[in-house]
């Protein structure tokens, strides 16, 4: 175990599975205790984001109308409009058979259905988290194995110094300093919006420029993020480079580069794909915060909206999916491993 | 105590001048030598680590300049109606840092950030720590349907994007440096409690367990003699870096807004930044040092929990 925030993931996880080889279940028993799991947590999703903003204290409709000057009858049609004048119970049942057609109820400050907006919202933050994570992976993991195989030296020093630095870093500020350099001085790249507002561009131009507009969010994420990989894919890999086969391996007189490549890099890939699901949580918890830097129009930005509005509604209906989302990659995550790990495998 | 002062052999006759030197030997000074002892071992094996030496120093320095704010700097300075300094000016002689948007200076704002952002990480990594504790041991301890019923509750929390659900909590609880503790305990402990219920259960498999039971303990001996004390040194370890965690998270609720707007912390200086368009409007002072400060702090705890952990635990060593 490292310091790295993945290192308790690893070590977690691990007990899990240890605990499978020794009752040695199908593949099947396995995916469906899983899923069981998957489907208690997003049961207490729905119920926690039932009455977070009922049960609390705090009235929601005293919430949304703070400083602001309503007399009793316009807090009584707020409480009608929102269904509070129900039970509780009837509240939540009318809530639940919302859900179940995938109604998540109206926007109070955008005066839209939730679910329209979050759907609206939803391609943005995909493509901003999917591709910071693609290179945050790709250079984390690259960097990680190779201050791994030269531990101790310049290289190892220098970038898992680098990655703590960054771990340290609250995501926003470095939005805000990208923000500070190319909004202020340079200049040539934009620093809100997915696109430039007043230009029609189609096919290319169009692609063009959402990825100018990619650019500056894209950094301040993958920065903070493939910090994690590094120290996870170096910790990994110094726990295989004690293991037998590779003393196997080089005996047969295998180059040095090809023991790395071909024997332990694949096994210490192992735990870090899992991390890599895991860490999505993590990677659209920092989109929220990178996204209202930036005015990127995702769901990071619309929570941000809802969280002033305060739009009470919206940031429910928000909460839900960010957890729908979470619980349903950590499901694959740990399939994969069961798919990934031989050792799991042949129990 | 009492009870082996003369009878047993060999040992000194009251009152004589060896007995005073040499109190008797009770259980309790052998505990308490033992822990001095061990203290000792790990102060020793952590200054062989220059990082987190550096990084303790640090956070020394730190933690008196935080308490010691009143003393440098008089509340008066973040008052706005109390003070003459022009808006956004950049860093002179009178002040160091420059002034933010309202005309204080980001020196004195920078100094009382630390005391809130400082507090704020302690007190939600405390309350971490004791949850995660707590749910670990017992989940660890009881097994069974009980176990099996936490441990889920503990995995939801695991999964579960917690800055999204500290969001939600602190939108729905009264706005407050406390509520910001309390979103941010509840959200943080639940890594905590996997690592100490397999420590639980790597302790409990030992045989002195089994030696205890025999001799008739009960569930509270068990877990106050022999479980806690083996967890602890596993959960310091832990506290060191959660607080780095707890800090970033601070700021990140209050950069949302949700912080207490009454009171300055190194997140809501960041949040006003924003604001005001400081970023963009090029007053880089006002941009600068409060996430320098986070940073430097939060890398600080990261260096002292890596030290501390890889002397409580040396097969992470060289790691």
């Amino acid at each position: 175990m490292s310091s790295a925030p993945g290192a308790q993931d690893v070590a977690a996880t691990e007990t899990d599975r240890t605990d499978d080889v020794r009752q040695g279940t199908s593949f099947w028993r396995y995916a469906g205790r899983k899923a069981g799991g998957a489907l208690v947590s997003l049961a207490m999703v729905v119920v926690l984001g039932f009455f977070a903003f009922r049960i609390l204290p705090g009235d929601p409709v005293l919430t949304l109308t703070r400083g602001k000057r309503v007399d009793a009858e316009q807090v009584a049609a707020l409480r009608r409009e929102f269904g509070l004048d129900e039970s509780l119970w009837n509240q939540f049942l009318i809530y639940l058979r919302n859900l179940s057609h995938g109604d998540l109820g109206d926007s109070y400050t955008f005066r839209r259905p939730v679910a329209d907006l979050i759907y609206d919202h939803l391609g943005p933050t995909l493509l901003l988290t999917g591709v910071s994570a693609v290179l945050a992976i790709a250079l984390g993991l690259w960097v990680g194995q190779k201050a791994a195989w030269r531990r101790e030296s310049f290289f190892d020093r220098a970038s898992t110094g680098t990655a703590l630095v960054l771990w340290s870093v609250p995501t926003f500020w470095l939005g805000l300093l990208l923000l500070l350099i190319f909004g202020g001085t340079l200049q040539i790249l934009p620093t809100a919006g997915m696109v430039t507002t007043g230009l029609d561009a189609t096919g290319i131009d169009y692609v063009v420029d959402v990825a100018r507009h990619l650019v500056l969010p894209v950094i301040t994420m993958v920065a903070v993020t493939y910090a994690q990989y590094v120290l996870v894919m170096r910790a990994s890999l110094i726990e295989e480079m004690t293991s037998d086969y590779l003393v196997t391996a080089r005996a047969k007189g295998l180059r040095e580069d090809l023991v790395r490549r071909r024997h332990a890099i694949p096994n210490a890939l192992l735990p870090t794909v899992t991390l890599v699901f895991m860490h999505i949580g993590g990677l659209i918890s920092g989109a929220v915060t990178v996204e209202t830097v930036f005015s990127w129009p995702g769901l990071g930005y619309l929570t941000f909206q809802a969280l002033t509005g305060p739009d009470l509604p919206l940031l429910q209906g928000t909460f839900v999916v960010f957890s729908f989302i979470v619980i349903v990659m950590n499901f694959i995550a740990d399939l994969l491993y069961r798919v990934l790990d031989p050792r799991v495998r042949a129990a | 105590m009492t009870t082996q002062r003369t009878e047993a052999p060999g040992s000194p006759a009251p009152g004589s001048p060896r007995s005073a030197a040499k109190p008797p030997h009770s259980a309790r000074s052998v505990a308490n030598a033992r822990r001095r002892q061990r203290l000792v071992e790990v102060w020793t094996e952590f200054r062989k680590s220059p990082s987190g030496l550096f990084g303790l120093i640090f956070l020394i320095i730190v933690i008196l300049l935080a308490i010691l704010a009143p003393v440098i700097a008089d509340r008066s300075l973040l008052d706005v109606t109390q003070i003459d300094n022009a808006a956004n000016e950049p860093p002179s002689m009178q002040n160091p840092l420059g002034t933010d948007p309202s005309g204080r200076s980001v020196l004195v704002m920078l100094l009382w950030g630390s005391r809130v952002s400082l507090m704020v990480g302690v007190a939600a990594t405390a309350m971490s720590m004791v949850i995660g504790t707590v749910v670990g041991m017992a989940a660890g301890h009881f097994g069974g349907l009980g176990g099996a019923l936490l441990m889920r509750v503990v995995d939801f929390f695991l999964v579960l994007p917690s800055l999204v659900l500290a969001i939600v909590l602190s939108s729905v609880l009264q706005r407050g440096v406390w509520t910001i503790v309390i979103a941010i305990g509840i959200t943080s402990w639940a890594g905590t409690a996997r690592v100490v219920r397999s420590q639980t259960l790597t302790i409990e498999s030992r045989s002195y367990i089994e030696r205890s039971l025999a001799l008739g303990a009960g569930h509270r001996h068990i877990i106050g003699r022999h479980v806690l004390p083996a967890v602890m040194p596993l959960v310091m370890a832990n506290t060191t870096l959660t607080v780095g965690a707890a800090i970033i998270a601070e700021s990140t609720l209050s950069f949302l807004g949700l912080g207490d707007t009454t009171q300055t912390s190194w997140g809501s200086m960041l949040k006003l930044s924003m604001d005001s368009g400081a970023a963009t409007g090029g007053y880089w002072w006002f941009v600068l040092p409060p996430g320098l400060a986070i940073v430097v702090v939060v890398l600080a705890f990261t260096l002292v929990g890596r030290a501390f952990e890889s002397v409580i635990n040396p097969t992470l060593r060289g790691r």
